[in-house]
């Protein structure tokens, strides 16, 4: 009898090998997950993944299945799956890895998911930059064309489904899924104002769907193994697993696939093997340059969305980014903000004000140049930038690196003013 | 009357057949030509190095755009280039975690190898300068890429190197 894996993110990946092709990935037991849908009811399969409580890997972590859920019935007209592939937030690169190393996984997972959200389209909404990822991609969607994976009549069935990889040209606002639908559209990546829900009116006013490939990447071992084996995968109450990892000054940077529920002590101090010598954890990221920062008292708390939340901060894309004790805490702020300014889309004004004034402050601070009255200042823009006053997420993700270095790192920010910045320049 | 105003406005110049094949084969994955427009002025930079006035027009033209509004998005996005780049473009990662492990320190370095600063290219057109964000390899910091390959792991040794390799090639 065959163990199913414990590993159905990675259990395909080898670095430094090419990415299985069509006939490999089939033989190693890949598009079972197609053949279970179609013998599916599609509202049945959107219960399953929401009874699997797989989490949306992009950042938000909500209910994958309870999001499809809001898709209404077909109507005979077109219906969008888009899978965000816009990897852009700083500190994270988890969809890279499975692009490139096996982009069957993520072709498997958007078939199959279309069959359960009834989709007739689905794109890859892909970073521009990822050129392997990309040819990776182009290479494997066309191998499932021509095992009739995709196109007319899907294995036989009486569905059909296309697919196609835009390659987008560089904007970070291209991750909010309103913005990435305008984008697709070929215009500006503007946000848009919601309600409408994009599962109601989406790409051309159609029915859409918008999931990170992470996401995506776990429906075919869902549905092939089922509910049970997802949730047993993860720990502390936790289904599945997930990509996480370490950048920064640790011994072992890098990512991966570990249980869902995981401590931040176990990734940071087992898999990434702990500081660097001569550098101590000074504070982290838990998910990416939008989230707030957790200290070393919150190490030993899981890796579950509600948790973090509860310690102030996000889970966010649950890619770490340490802090060490010899970097500047003003300086790695002022590098964050630097990066929400400049792909800031414009259109509300916190954000595309906001966040030039504040990158301008934090500057003044690095150069010794700064006033108690600046971090007053900072402190209200939080304020501004805060939840409810802007259209999408960019600038309140921006604001959380900012003001939990507020509330953590005061003492710093008046030293600054005093005595201008004690740390070594890298 | 036209001697009045002599117009210098730029003109849409004619794709190539290259430019019009690739764009064609997008258009098959959309429903309407507008969703093309990004792909469009990509492949026609693809060709071309960057995005002229007259290309941009051209474009505008084949898929029956407003070119103010292709305009738009040409100047939305960062790695449409409105103005000529030289022949190599260096990206360079100036994220977080490549800021962590010193990336101002090898931007310094390219900027004093090759006499340019962020946005400005070479007297002899082989490259140009432009920061990007995060590259999505934070574990291999510091990162750039040169044209559409990513290197890791950079020192100012391996940067020389692969500028050596650049210039050697011409």
């Amino acid at each position: 009898m065959t163990t199913l894996t414990n590993k159905p993110l990675t259990k395909n990946i080898e670095i430094g090998r090419a990415p299985f092709t069509f006939a490999q990935y089939q033989a190693a037991g890949g598009y079972q997950s197609v053949g279970k849908a179609l013998a599916m009811k599609p509202r049945d399969l959107m219960k399953l993944v929401q009874d699997s409580g797989l989490g949306g890997r992009g950042g938000a972590g909500f209910n994958t299945g309870l999001k499809w859920s809001f898709i209404p019935e077909p109507d005979g007209g077109p219906r969008y799956l888009v899978v965000n592939a816009d990897e852009m937030e700083p500190g994270t690169f988890k969809d890279r890895l499975l692009m490139e190393h096996d982009p069957h996984l993520l072709v498997e997972g958007m078939i199959t998911a279309s069959i359960a959200l009834q989709a007739t389209m689905s794109y890859i909404f892909l970073r521009g930059e990822y050129k392997e990822a990309e040819a990776a991609l182009l290479k494997a969607i066309a191998e499932a064309y021509e095992a009739g994976m995709l196109g007319q009549h899907i294995a036989g069935s009486t569905f059909s489904l296309d697919m196609a990889v835009h390659t987008s040209a560089g904007r970070y606002i291209c991750g909010e899924e309103t913005a990435l639908i305008n984008a697709l559209e070929g215009k500006r990546a503007n946000p848009r104002f919601k309600p409408p829900f994009p599962q109601v009116s989406g790409l051309w006013g159609r029915p859409t769907l918008v999931n990170n490939v992470e996401t995506i990447c776990n429906i075919p071992g869902i549905v092939s193994h089922g509910v049970d084996w997802f949730k047993a995968l993860g720990i502390n109450g936790q289904s599945g697993t997930r990509i996480s990892g370490v950048s920064g000054r640790v011994k072992r940077p890098g990512c991966w696939e570990m249980p869902v529920g995981t401590t931040f002590r176990t990734v940071i101090e087992e898999y990434a093997g702990g500081m660097q010598d001569g550098y101590a954890l000074k504070a982290f990221l838990p998910g990416g340059g939008s989230t707030d920062f957790l200290m070393p008292e919150h190490l030993d708390l899981p890796m579950i969305p509600g948790d973090v939340a509860k310690a102030g901060s996000r889970l966010g894309t649950s890619l770490l980014m340490v802090l060490d004790d010899k970097t500047c805490p003003i300086g790695c702020v002022h590098n964050l903000i630097k990066f929400f300014a400049h792909e800031s889309c414009g259109w509300c004004t916190p954000c595309r004000d906001g966040l030039p004034w504040v990158e301008h402050i934090l500057l003044k601070l690095e150069r010794g140049e700064g006033t108690l009255k600046d971090i007053d200042i900072l402190k209200e823009a939080c304020g501004y930038m805060a939840p409810g006053n802007t259209f999408c997420a960019l600038a309140p993700g921006a604001a959380e690196p900012l003001q939990s270095a507020l509330k953590y790192f005061m003492d710093e920010f008046v030293e600054h003013v005093n005595h201008g910045c004690k740390y070594q320049r890298h | 009357m036209s001697n009045l105003i002599a117009s210098t406005a730029p003109k849409a110049r004619k794709l190539t057949p290259e430019e019009i094949h690739d764009i064609e084969h997008e258009k098959t994955h959309y429903p309407y030509a507008q969703a093309v427009g990004l792909e469009a002025l990509k492949i026609v930079q693809k060709y071309q190095g960057w995005v002229s006035d007259e290309s941009l027009l051209a474009v505008a033209d084949y898929l029956e755009l407003p070119p103010d509004e292709l305009e738009g998005v040409a100047t939305f996005f960062n790695m449409i280039f409105r103005r000529p780049v030289g022949k190599n473009v260096i990206l360079l990662c100036d994220s977080v975690a490549c800021w962590m492990l010193g990336c101002d320190g090898l931007k310094a370095h390219i900027t004093k190898r090759l006499g340019i600063e962020y946005g400005q290219t070479t007297a002899d057109n082989l490259f140009t300068l432009i920061p990007v964000p995060c590259l999505g390899a934070c574990d291999k910091a510091p990162v750039m890429m040169i044209g559409n390959d990513t290197h890791r792991n950079l020192t100012p040794a391996t940067i020389d190197a692969l500028i050596d390799a650049c210039q050697a090639r011409g």
